[in-house]
């Protein structure tokens, strides 16, 4: 392999981790809310964050554009008052990365903290827990493999993303081409070979990921 | 201690629980057929389950009152709860089961400390255990340990010998009847067993469909013919 197609692998890795380690808390928080709390507008709140798992991915990096360009509402305030350029940058592949993950990790984390028996916090509340408490000492540890294994395939999700990063963040070597981006223009150039060899480390890696997910998953269903 | 509930008003899915009674005894037992609402009399008591109206006092303080929007949240009502399942942490070992809620030595009460309790029950061979690992006899007194341990002004449990065989019945018995004669705690005891609650209880509260259809000392409820 060569350094361009490490730098690529690497790349790919850690941006993918890093956007799923973004989304994890609010990812959290909104999966607790919609699994534990009754609230207006929650059936809106639970469609939109579903929305980019069954949109064209390239809408969704179509929306994130206009937001995030010199001239959307958020691009236009991270320029002007932080001196922060988003679209076509690497900040911008770990945002279309998160948002597409996103739903993955609510979902996941949702049915896990479903899964967890109420009458065990409500126990922990007459014992004298605040809520900071009881989630953290009753809930969390009871989904924990459940919110793994969402973590995990929202992991996934990221590292073969490919239809809102091309749109948000374009394709650029070395700064923005992730193993998906690359093994798509390795294509289109005729080299088969480094292609093939992107494609079986993205094989690679996305299986072990969904195998690790779907070992936890099941076995969170089982101790349900 | 006194315990009073007064137009209290709970909606659950097939009717209208209503219950409007006042005790003064150490045991009380919600009495009645499965369905009547016991359990979620429990879970009004507890704080666990909302409440349409109604005023709910324990002694002197008063935990609900809807007309003054008055609400002890669950965490402050000082009551221990054994619900019918017992809702042991399954990924906690047994001390830390039972220190959940154990409160400090400054502000516990001296009677419920940690030795006395699992002396009690006899569970001091159980404490490294996992909660997972035990019979059921054994989570029931650890149930019931972990409740104590949270020097509760009342205890609530809800059918303790209702998923237990006759052997077990009697040894859990004996454990309850030593509960309620070692600690100074109000008891609320909801059954759906004559002999348990003569056993047990010293006034009654019987409850069909929601309703409240007798109330007043066990032996004299239970002597009217409508309950045999």
């Amino acid at each position: 392999m060569s350094a361009a197609e490490w730098q690529v692998v690497w790349f790919t890795a850690w941006v993918s981790a890093l956007s799923t380690l973004v989304i994890l808390p609010p990812g959290l928080a909104v999966a607790w809310l919609l699994a534990r709390r009754q609230w207006r507008g929650k059936s809106v709140v639970e469609t939109v964050i579903s929305l980019p798992l069954v949109m064209p991915p390239v809408a969704t990096g179509l929306i994130l554009l206009n937001w995030l360009g010199r001239y959307g509402w958020a691009g236009r305030f991270l320029h002007d008052r932080l001196g922060i350029d988003i679209v076509f940058t690497w900040r911008a592949v770990l945002i279309a990365l998160g948002v597409m993950s996103f739903p993955l990790l609510v979902r996941s984390a949702r049915v896990a903290f479903e899964h967890v028996n109420p009458r065990l916090e409500q126990i922990a509340r007459t014992l004298g827990a605040r809520e900071r408490r009881v989630f953290f000492t009753i809930t969390a540890p009871l989904a924990l493999r459940g919110i793994i294994g969402g973590t995990i395939l929202a992991f996934a999700r990221a590292l073969g993303e490919f239809g809102a990063t091309i749109m948000v963040a374009g394709n650029i070597p070395g700064k923005t081409s992730t193993l998906s981006l690359a093994i798509f223009q390795l294509v289109q150039l005729g080299e088969d070979a480094p292609a093939y060899r992107l494609l079986a480390i993205s094989v690679a890696l996305e299986f072990l990921a969904v195998w690790v997910s779907e070992y936890l998953m099941r076995s969170e269903k089982r101790r349900a | 201690m006194k315990l009073v509930l007064h137009k209290v008003r709970v909606t659950l899915s097939d009717f209208e629980l209503a219950v409007d009674v006042e005790t003064d005894s150490r045991v009380t037992a919600i009495f009645g057929p499965s369905g009547a609402g016991k359990t979620s009399l429990l879970d009004v008591l507890a704080g666990v389950r909302p409440v349409q109206s109604g005023f709910i006092a324990v002694g002197e303080r008063v935990l609900l009152d809807t007309r003054k929007r008055w609400f002890v949240p669950t965490r402050e009502r000082q009551i221990g709860y054994v619900p019918q399942d017992l809702a042991l942490f399954p990924h906690l070992s047994v001390r830390q089961n039972l220190c959940y809620g154990a409160k400090d030595k400054q502000t516990a009460n001296p009677l419920f400390n940690f030795d006395h309790v699992t002396e009690v029950l006899e569970i001091q061979g159980l404490i490294a255990r996992r909660v997972t690992d035990l019979s059921g006899g054994e989570k029931q007194r650890v149930a019931l340990a972990r409740a104590l341990l949270s020097s509760p002004r009342l205890l609530l449990l809800d059918e303790p010998l209702a998923s237990v065989d006759d052997a077990l019945k009697a040894k859990i018995g004996a454990y309850l009847l030593r509960v309620r004669d070692e600690f100074p705690v109000t008891m609320v005891y909801v059954t759906h067993d004559r002999e348990e609650t003569l056993l047990m209880a010293d006034d009654i509260v019987v409850l069909s469909s929601g309703k409240v259809t007798a109330a007043g000392p066990v032996r004299e409820i239970l002597a009217r013919s409508a309950l045999s």
